[in-house]
């Protein structure tokens, strides 16, 4: 493992771990001190209090526990769902792949954000926060699958041409046990690497979605709501920028972080 | 040797004065969207009416500081006992834009295109009171009287918004009345507009009105955009600021912007309390409960709302119409209290109780419902998210959701698949005939419960028959006391919550003389005629 990721993982491990020990502070982050909106930082509120006199560290720090979880997790189902869609077509190939190719080519041209609001849209409107988040990341995933599927499905088709499967083959083994044994084995880099990659993707689109106010509801705080502070040029306050200095650490980290993606020949 | 200094002082002068004499004064404040049409007739949009109020002349004018009637193109009327019929006497000697007279003609023509239904007017609307043509009677030049089919309520009122077009003019409607022309207009970027050489009113002493030159209208949708505009210099005014905006440009330059006072924009939030919706029947029942609709009401800190969203520039709203609308307000309502414990006896006499911190009805449900609004208005959001701590208060679990504008629209018109949703009001028609539309428990904009076959209350009854009442009246005083009643009811039956009505914001460049902002559209240059600007050549800047 190079040296910096070891650092990247160290970065958001220990973020995670802040993240974590804050749970004291969950019922901070949605408490308004009505009295003091906008407060400078102190020592009572590190990072100052938001327009509604709500605790901004203790926000931070609850969107980053919930972002660090569900931004992963997100991005595990959507890679499970490319490696299953990805590696049926390229090891089966012929009808089947041809078919999963036009698939991806059309969910890759979908404009995921207005598929993203249309969804959103039609979710029960009293769902509690937490839960309409987890489907906001559901959709991510369902929407977000087609790009490591096209990875996986060509790294599928090498592995499947490979000379150690051809040996395989030559010598008798059968196909199931070639998958089981030899192909999803030596997919895992590569499975890896796309869940490493998708997951700064996921956290992006949160805080796209956050940014234009569809993202969690109130009172809830993610990454992509606190960066709405910041649309006013004229009322930023240096304390206001930490978010989005998290965000760019931590998508920075993850892609640091992201293993290498040989496959073996 | 002194004498020649002077003389090279004066002479180095010359080129920078002529320059000052030859440059004209030029206005500019942007326009939040196109223009849809530069028919004075089919304006509908407020981009196309900020163009006809600069550009058209009037019969009558609502003085938007008084909101008295001043007579502009007419020098008097008349309007008969049964509120059918108005006689105009029209100022002699006035020309359009291009030099065409204007005579009673001009009146007779804009008024027969407005009422063709073939025009398909907005404008015409107001006027719709029965389904009979209007005749048009032309006794002489300067007179001419219009007698429509049933009695118009404020009619003078509405020809506020009927701008003036000419019958012989080749220029068709490109010749105006107003002060302004049309010079140019350059689509997806600007309007210029420049001075009517003809216009026809003059100032105390004599001088041709109005004052500035030019008018540059910057089409700029993206606010953020206009306000660093604004910073910069590039442009004079924005018509409208909300409360963070107007702070932050009072920390950094106190003398670029002023507070009106009290707007016609408010808040509110109501209930679905429509038949036809998907919800289950025993959240209908809370809906329909006025002690429940009270008891949230009663539960809702309005001066937290004001001072921590408005930053003080709002006060709590006390219904219906805004007390900017100085005839129309019902002055003895006010705001429904912040009363936390008779929003509970509320509560309880409906059979509500609070069960651990949680409030339930008489049949066990938890009472938890959902409150839209449109995603993007920060100060919604924020309305929103203090409701909600404040009705945990009594026990009320509240979920706010924020939804594009075109699904919100889609639940509360079309699906009705709601429960409770937040929106902002602005009355821009002072009378109250314009809200008929609101009101009667037939219409579709009857928001709480629309398209009533028959009216489902005995006091939504009483509304639709005190409306009916003040439109068919022709006493201002009496049509004020049947809509002073329709105020008392609804803030008594509160199927509308009235929040905060918010204060008028502007931002004027301290480079604008004689600027005098007020609370009805269009806030900033309602004096357009009056307003000065020095030219600044390069040196002076």
């Amino acid at each position: 493992m190079r040296r910096s990721q070891i650092l990247a993982i160290a970065v958001l491990a220990a973020l995670f771990l802040a993240a974590l020990l804050s749970a004291m502070t969950a019922e901070n982050q949605s408490r308004q001190f009505r009295e003091i909106p906008g407060a400078r930082p102190s020592s009572a509120f590190p990072l100052g209090t938001d327009e509604l006199g709500r605790d901004r560290l203790a926000r931070l720090l609850f969107a980053t526990r919930i972002s660090l979880l569900l931004a992963p997790a997100s991005a595990l189902a959507a890679t499970l769902l490319a490696a299953l869609v990805g590696g049926v077509a390229g090891y089966f190939g012929g009808f089947w792949d041809r078919c999963t190719v036009r698939v991806i080519d059309l969910m890759l041209s979908l404009p995921w954000l207005f598929l993203l609001l249309a969804a959103r849209a039609l979710l029960p409107l009293n769902a509690p926060p937490i839960a309409s988040l987890s489907m906001t990341y559901g959709l991510l995933a369902l929407l977000g699958w087609a790009g490591p599927a096209r990875v996986i499905r060509a790294g599928t088709r090498k592995l499947r041409e490979s000379d150690f499967t051809l040996q395989a083959l030559a010598q008798g083994c059968g196909r199931p046990r070639i998958l089981w044994c030899h192909v999803i084995p030596n997919l895992k880099p590569l499975l890896l690497a796309q869940l490493w990659t998708t997951i700064p993707v996921f956290i992006l689109a949160e805080a796209n979605l956050g940014l234009l106010g569809l993202s969690a509801s109130e009172p809830f705080p993610t990454w992509g709501n606190l960066l709405r502070d910041l649309q006013n040029p004229f009322s930023v306050r240096p304390e206001m920028f930490v978010p989005l200095a998290v965000i760019v650490v931590s998508v920075a980290c993850f892609k640091l972080a992201t293993p290498p993606q040989e496959l073996p020949t | 040797m002194k004498r020649c200094l002077v003389l090279t002082a004066l002479l180095g002068l010359l080129p920078a004065a002529s320059q000052a004499a030859q440059t004209p004064s030029e206005l500019r404040f942007c326009l939040t969207a196109e223009p849809k049409t530069f028919d004075p007739l089919l304006v509908d949009d407020g981009s196309s009416e900020t163009v006809r109020y600069l550009t058209g002349g009037v019969l009558i004018r609502i003085n938007r500081k008084t909101q008295q009637l001043n007579p502009e193109l007419a020098l008097s009327w008349n309007v008969d006992t049964q509120g059918r019929r108005i006689t105009f006497r029209l100022r002699p000697n006035v020309k359009f834009s291009d030099g065409t007279p204007f005579s009673a003609d001009d009146v007779a023509f804009t008024m027969q295109r407005l009422m063709d239904p073939e025009t398909h007017s907005p404008t015409a609307d107001t006027f719709r009171s029965s389904d009979a043509v209007p005749r048009i009677a032309v006794s002489s030049p300067v007179t001419v009287s219009v007698l429509f089919g049933a009695p118009v309520a404020g009619l003078e009122r509405l020809f506020d918004q009927v701008a003036i077009m000419s019958a012989k003019s080749p220029r068709k409607i490109a010749a105006v009345l107003g002060p302004y022309v049309v010079a140019e207009y350059k689509p997806g970027t600007e309007v210029d507009l420049s001075k009517n050489p003809n216009y026809w009113k003059v100032d105390a002493s004599g001088v041709r009105l109005p004052y500035i030159d030019r008018i540059r209208l910057e089409i700029q949708q993206n606010r953020d955009i206009e306000l660093v505009k604004f910073r910069r210099g590039e442009i004079d005014l924005i018509n409208s600021v909300d409360a963070d905006t107007f702070d932050d440009l009072a920390r950094l330059a106190p003398r670029s912007v002023l507070d009106a006072g009290v707007s016609l924009e408010s808040e509110m939030m109501w209930f679905n309390q429509t038949a036809a919706s998907p919800l289950a029947a025993y959240k209908q029942t809370w809906f329909r409960s006025t002690a429940f609709r009270r008891a949230v009401s009663e539960a809702i800190n309005r001066a937290d709302l004001c001072r921590v969203v408005y930053r003080g520039h709002a006060r709590p709203a006390e219904g219906p119409i805004s007390p900017a609308n100085q005839f129309w307000f019902n002055a003895s309502l006010k705001p429904h209290p912040f009363d936390v414990a008779s929003a509970r006896r509320r509560l309880e006499s409906d059979g509500f109780r609070v069960r651990g911190g949680q409030l339930y009805d008489r049949e066990g449900h938890q009472v938890e419902f959902s409150l839209i609004t449109n995603a993007g208005n920060r100060n919604r959001e924020r309305i929103a998210s203090m409701i909600q701590q404040d009705l945990q208060a009594i026990g009320i679990h509240l979920n706010v959701v924020t939804l594009d504008f075109p699904s919100l629209i889609e639940r509360i018109a079309k699906t009705f698949n709601y429960e409770s949703c937040l929106l902002g009001l602005t009355n821009l028609d002072l009378d109250p005939s314009a809200q008929m539309n609101v009101w009667l428990s037939s219409a579709s904009n009857h928001q709480w419960n629309p398209n009533q076959p028959a009216p489902a209350t005995a006091w939504e009854a009483e509304i639709d028959k005190l409306m009916r009442a003040q439109a068919s009246e022709v006493k201002a005083e009496i049509r004020k006391r049947y809509f002073d009643r329709v105020q008392q009811i609804v803030s008594e039956q509160a199927p509308f919550l009235y929040l905060v009505t918010k204060n008028s914001l502007t931002a004027i460049s301290p480079d604008v003389q004689n600027s005098s902002p007020v609370a009805l559209t269009p806030q900033a240059f309602w004096n357009i005629e009056l307003l000065r600007k020095p030219v600044l050549t390069a040196g002076s800047r």
